[in-house]
């Protein structure tokens, strides 16, 4: 078990090598394919009415004149051993891992994920809570009484969760419980948690409820589908003729089977949901990782792109690391073959 | 068991809770001014031309939002409409547009200095005396070093390259000049001269009528040397002004508090009358929109407007309506007429488009009257002083096609021809204005092939990248300009003037490369008497205008949410929004 | 013990035993409404054990047999079938029982062995604590003791290494060591009734003698009714003392072991014994098949169910056609169900069918 993680870390740091080249690459090297200059990838950084000379100055200080594996290079081992970028003042120090430095808003980027993460995960984890304990239990409901009236409701409220887009759920929802009755925190509320616990969940509640209304929905179809297969297996019935009673045979015996797929779904939802839960983030104005990108993209700003890229990467990657070893807890098939 | 039962029914409760106050979303929260012991009735319009509510009641907070981030805090740097109207609150540049309704605001008046600038040397020689007693939040006095420190800063594009450039361009710095950090020993009085404390000259390259307008951006607000931080300074600014920072923190937010050291009586201009700002960043727009009318908001920074999804609603509920402000802006929305790419090198295929444009459907794409703006026939919008009304093509509303296959003809393409138009293709109304031109000018069998760019890279790499323009046929390209104040130079020398636009791309102007209109430009700058400047204005306007380069399309309007329980609200024109250093809050 | 008790009932008609049997299934119908019909799984249907006694009940799929273990467990999920009849187990009858009264039973006074212990096990949970969880719910004892007890049925089923075993997941035993476990954990509450429906079918036929020879010897040690279900003659050979023979539902022969190989009277039983491969004498021919195959349950055929598949219907007019054979006893409580006169079914076995096989 020790040596199959191991090798799937090493694993993972190679995919990560390749998906930053390939981020890499993509911001880079393909606008220069397409056929812009240094000069026209400089002026992105630079003002509006900016001479030759300063946007000379800023493709040089970009390192723009440089061949690509070059600039990678540069960037990578800002990456393993920090650098240090030439502000014109003063000189900043970017320690690693250094994944890059934003000439927009004259921050480094890592620490600025640092500052965001928390929010994402805030968010992300409080709404996997909500949306694991509705989802399942309504599809476990909704498998047990499947064709009662309770079944096809929550269908029909599955399909609705899954259909509507949450950047309209989350402003009518804020249009409602925050302005209308002002029962919950209005959009851009965000409390630490170290700093007000209480304050905290009531800023975030909101959130957590649209986010996990979309995938509450998803699990609770997926949770039904699961159930109405297990229950239909032979060990369910092995169970039943045990003498058990039905709560124990549906919780223990049913709801476990159907689990492992629930599992490796709700392994990588939760991976790309700390990679930017973006819409959620945008539309409740939650300074996460998610709204950081965005923030870089409208900016064009490419080493915020290409950090939080990375920084998804690196969840996605841990997420499916993660559900391959929370498969071998869940299935011991898994674990000694 | 029953638990879940209940919570499934309170989410579905949610649901059904959300889709009828979608339905119902007209009757929620419209704000009339109620029991605020307003006497001002809303109206719509009623901030336009006089101040809406006015008041002199000090106190309360006023919160604000703004869609993305700051560009950045820095006086030295920033380059925002918004962001130099809200500047005002936490410093003061020498000058400043008068903070009054209606036109009145096209008027300088002095803020850090006591009167306008003395030229003398024909114009190259600028003088202006400070005030005495203006203090840093520190209770330091602003000396006049500290306005020439600030003013020589930026002129640092290696540590501020987003800032204009105006002052480099203009003062007459001496060879070897890099920086305040890199070149601090080097003697720069040949550029700014500070006799005294109270004192400052600054001396040009070469005369230039306007420097006045120089003297009101926020880069002549004084920065002390000792606490200049480069880059970081951002981050953490001295305020001169009645509020300084607080919470600081970037891309998120800030609060401005009142700075104890300002003095009224060194300020004729401000009434400071919240006790505070409260700016969140990087806020959900739409969410924007629905908090102004809801009251949970007073401003929404950016100026620009509600966004698409709250338009419809706030203009078609009178009641929300009269809490609207739509004020046009100095701002053209234009599509530039490439003469580089044949057959536009031929004037009268230029010409052929100046007619067969239906003018009607440019306005529909922008939103229509409100939400787009007026029918536009010159360069210059109206609210710059020299504007002049005319219209040389007289195409009507929907375009002449007779002038225009006539036109043609004389073009010696009397079948019309083939090119291509730009757009920028994040920009849905640039879009549709595309697919106007195509439509149009189908009619005289001009066929038009439409090619949209991400606008992060529209004029550093497509439109303003004058070999691609060439290689892409891009005859057409949709276009855009602002200017950075209300001013024939500010509004002109970006988008007429041929010697801007660069070979490696970045440059607005695309297609207008006229020399006589260069060296008019030339000679309107060096223009001291105010009238015939101005005039001079209007006719380069008439100039480019002949040569049929530019298709002007609308001067911009904006739909403002007027903020519930705002004071002495009004449009500033100079800034096309409600001026922030003037308002306040019930 | 259940107010369902009589102390009057006569047992139904059947081979083997005296006094009360300790299960007695009379006029037993489970019928399935679906969107095709009504599926007649098990259409009247009587039988009995006594304890220490094996019952074999004998068909093809689709005769019924697994949904008559299932009633007599008591597992039809409530709504989906129709139960009529009366399934009295040591007199409580569980078609009349409260579900959880019949889920008490479950496991304790009768238990179940399946087909495939492969599926039938958890295969999330180690043998050890499926044993322990079907022990503790009919005994409250710590989990140690219940672990040992595990181990002691584990070992009494010839797993060797018990206390190593009982921490192995189902899918790391051999597939006669997970029947075993099975076994164990059906007996792990010493059952009076143990249901086995097709114990050794996904076995290997060496081990499928072994789990056999197992069973046996364990009626033996825990004096238990048996009944085993298995589609194979040659499984309730030597194990059963009666054998129910059944076909679309309904009991077609029924009788002691020793009548049913030795005197069979229904033509089916004949395919069934022709179909079945004989190690102990040389044989002279080919196997001999049924023809055709097993009767819809939704219509099933007129008159004798069986008559498309039987060579000798048209012996009897057409009575099989029309009419359907009563289960009657022909002598010794040996009961078939055909309309050939008992004369005539000796004579065709001694002389046409016997012969062959």
């Amino acid at each position: 078990m020790i040596t199959y993680i191991i090798r799937r870390l090493v694993a993972a740091i190679v995919l990560l090598f390749v998906v930053s080249a390939i981020t890499f690459s993509i911001f880079y090297l393909v606008p220069r394919l397409a056929g812009a200059t240094p000069e026209s990838l400089a002026t992105r950084y630079v003002g509006r009415a900016a001479d030759v000379e300063t946007v000379e100055l800023t493709a040089e200080r970009l390192g723009f004149y440089d061949p690509i594996w070059v600039q990678y290079g540069n960037w990578a081992k800002g990456v393993v051993v920090g650098t240090t970028y030439d502000m014109g003042a003063q000189d900043v120090e970017c320690p690693a891992p250094c994944l890059g430095y934003s000439f927009i808003t004259r921050q480094a980027v890592f620490p600025e994920l640092m500052d965001r993460a928390p929010v994402t995960f805030a968010l992300a984890i409080g709404a996997s809570i909500l949306w694991l304990i509705t989802g399942v239990s309504i599809g476990v409901l909704s498998a047990l009484k499947r064709g009662s009236f309770f079944d096809r409701f929550a269908m029909i409220f599955a399909l609705a969760g899954v259909s509507m887009p949450i950047f309209w759920t989350g402003l009518m929802a804020l249009a409602f419980f925050s302005y209308k009755f002002n029962i919950t925190a209005p959009g851009g509320s965000y409390t630490p948690f170290t700093q007000n616990p209480a304050a905290w969940a009531y800023d975030l509640l909101l959130p957590w409820i649209t986010l996990s209304l979309l995938f509450s929905a998803q699990y609770a179809r997926l949770t039904r589908a699961g159930m109405l297969e297990t229950m239909n297996e032979d060990y369910v019935r092995t169970a039943r003729a045990k003498g058990l009673v039905e709560k124990r045979v549906v919780v223990k015996h049913g709801l476990r089977g159907a689990l492992t797929p629930i599992v490796t779904i709700f392994g990588l939802d939760f991976g790309l949901l700390i990679g930017g839960a973006v819409l959620t983030e945008r539309v409740f104005s939650l300074n996460g990782l998610g709204n950081y990108a965005v923030q870089g993209i409208f900016a064009n700003d490419l080493p915020k792109i290409l950090g939080v890229t990375l920084l998804a990467a690196v969840f996605v990657v841990m997420a499916n690391l993660i559900v391959d070893i929370l498969y071998a807890v869940v299935d011991p098939r898994v674990r000694t073959r | 068991m029953r638990n879940t039962r209940w919570r499934a029914l309170g989410a579905l409760a949610a649901v059904a809770a959300l889709t009828l106050s979608a339905c119902g979303g007209g009757d929620s929260g419209d704000g009339d001014g109620g029991d605020s012991g307003s006497s001002a009735t809303p109206e719509f319009n009623a901030a336009l031309s006089e101040v809406y509510n006015p008041s002199d009641k000090k106190g309360g907070i006023i919160k604000a939002a703004h869609s993305s981030d700051w560009d950045t805090l820095d006086p030295g740097e920033t380059y925002y409409g918004f962001s130099w109207n809200f500047a005002r609150l936490y410093g003061r540049s020498l000058l400043m547009f008068k903070a009054a309704p209606g036109d009145a605001s096209n008027e300088l008046v002095p803020d850090l200095a006591e009167d306008l600038g003395e030229p003398s040397d024909g114009g190259k020689t600028w003088t202006y005396k400070i005030r005495e007693g203006v203090k840093y939040e520190d209770g330091t006095e602003v000396t006049a070093a500290d306005v020439k420190y600030a003013v020589l800063r930026s002129t640092d594009k290696k540590t501020f390259p987003n800032g204009p450039a105006y002052f480099e361009q203009f003062l007459d710095l001496p060879k070897g000049w890099e920086s305040v950090y890199k070149t601090p020993d080097l003697d720069t009085d040949q550029a700014i001269e500070t006799p005294d404390d109270y004192t400052i000259v600054f001396h040009l390259k070469q005369p230039f009528a306007g420097f006045d307008y120089l003297a009101q951006l926020t880069q002549t607000m004084p920065i002390p040397q000792d606490k200049d931080s480069g880059a970081e300074y951002r981050n953490e600014i001295v305020s001169t002004g009645p509020y300084k920072f607080q919470d600081l923190q970037p891309g998120k937010g800030f609060k401005l508090v009142r700075n104890d050291q300002w003095d009224q009586s060194t300020d004729p201009n401000r009434k400071a009358l919240p006790d505070g700002w409260d700016v969140q960043l990087n806020v959900n727009a739409d969410d924007i929109d629905q908090r102004l009318q809801t009251g949970d908001l007073q401003v929404d920074l950016a100026g620009t407007g509600v966004q698409p999804a709250a338009m419809s609603q706030v203009l078609s509920d009178p009641a929300k309506k009269a809490n609207v402000d739509n004020p046009t802006i100095a701002r053209l929305w234009y599509t530039s007429i490439n003469p580089t790419v044949k057959p536009f090198d031929n004037i009268d295929c230029r010409k052929a488009v100046m007619y067969a444009m239906d003018h009607k459907s440019y306005q529909t794409a922008y939103g229509g009257e409100f939400a787009g703006g007026d029918l536009a026939t010159t360069i210059l919008p109206p609210q710059i002083p020299g504007y002049e009304k005319f219209d040389l093509f007289q195409a009507g509303e929907t375009g002449d096609l007779d002038k225009a296959k006539q036109a043609l003809a004389d073009c010696g393409q009397p079948d019309g021809f083939e090119t291509a138009m730009a757009f920028r293709s994040d920009r849905p109304k640039e879009e549709a204005t595309a697919e106007a031109f195509q439509q149009a000018l189908d009619r005289v069998g001009i066929k038009v092939e439409l090619k949209g760019y991400p606008a992060a890279t529209y004029f550093s790499e497509n439109c303003g990248l004058p070999p691609f323009v060439v290689k892409n046929n891009l005859g057409l390209c949709t276009n855009g300009w602002g200017a950075d104040w209300n001013d024939g130079f500010g509004f002109l020398s970006q988008i007429v003037d041929s010697r801007v636009i660069r070979e490696t791309g970045g440059s607005s102007n695309t297609s207008v490369r006229i020399p006589e209109v260069d060296k008019m430009l030339d000679a309107a700058v060096l223009e001291l008497d105010d009238a015939k400047r101005e005039a001079d204005w209007a006719e380069i306007d008439k100039r480019v205008m002949e040569e049929a380069v530019v298709y002007p399309g609308v001067y911009a309007k904006s739909v403002l949410v007027r903020g519930q329980d705002l004071t002495n609200v009004f449009v500033n024109d100079s800034f096309g929004m409600y001026d922030y250093m003037s308002m306040g809050v019930q | 013990m259940s107010e369902s008790t009589s102390t009057l009932r006569e047992p139904a008609p059947g081979p083997t035993g005296d006094g009360e049997p300790f299960l007695d299934v009379r006029d037993l119908r489970v019928h399935f409404p679906t969107d095709d019909g009504l599926v007649k799984s098990v259409d009247g249907l009587s039988f009995h054990v006594h304890r220490g006694k094996t019952l074999g009940i004998v068909g093809e799929s689709g005769s019924g047999k697994s949904v008559t273990s299932m009633s007599v467990m008591g597992l039809h999920k409530q709504g989906t079938a129709n139960i009529s009849g009366q399934i009295l187990v040591d007199g409580t009858d569980v078609v009349g029982s409260s579900p959880e009264i019949v889920r008490k039973m479950r496991g304790k006074r009768m238990a179940m062995i399946f087909q495939d212990p492969l599926s039938a096990m958890h295969p999330y949970y180690t043998v050890g604590n499926q044993i322990i969880e079907a022990y503790r719910i009919h005994n409250d004892v710590s989990k140690d003791r219940a672990r040992q007890h595990a181990i002691e049925m584990l070992d009494r089923v010839g797993i060797p290494e018990p206390h190593q075993r009982v921490d192995s997941y189902p899918h790391q035993y051999s597939g006669g060591r997970r029947q075993r476990a099975m076994i164990a954990m059906a007996l792990s509450c010493d059952p009076e009734l143990l249901i086995a429906d097709e114990p050794t079918t996904a076995l290997d036929v060496t081990v499928q003698a072994q789990i056999l020879d197992l069973i046996r010897d364990l009626q033996k040690e825990f004096h238990s009714a048996v009944i085993i279900i298995t589609h194979d003659l040659g499984v309730v050979a030597e194990l059963a003392d009666d054998i129910l023979v059944m076909y679309a539902g309904r009991s077609v022969e029924y009788g002691t072991a020793d009548q049913i190989f030795n005197e069979p009277e229904h033509p089916y039983t004949w395919g069934l014994l022709g179909s079945m491969p004989r190690f102990d004498r040389v044989r002279s021919e080919r196997l001999l098949p049924i023809p055709g195959s097993p009767p819809s349950l939704i219509n099933v055929p007129k008159g004798c169910a069986f008559n498309p598949r039987c060579r000798f219907a048209d012996l009897n007019g057409d009575l099989s056609t029309t009419e359907r054979p009563e289960l009657v006893d022909a002598g010794h409580n040996h009961l078939v169900a055909c309309h050939l006169p008992p004369a005539k079914r000796r004579e065709l076995w001694r002389d046409e069918i016997q012969p062959k096989l």
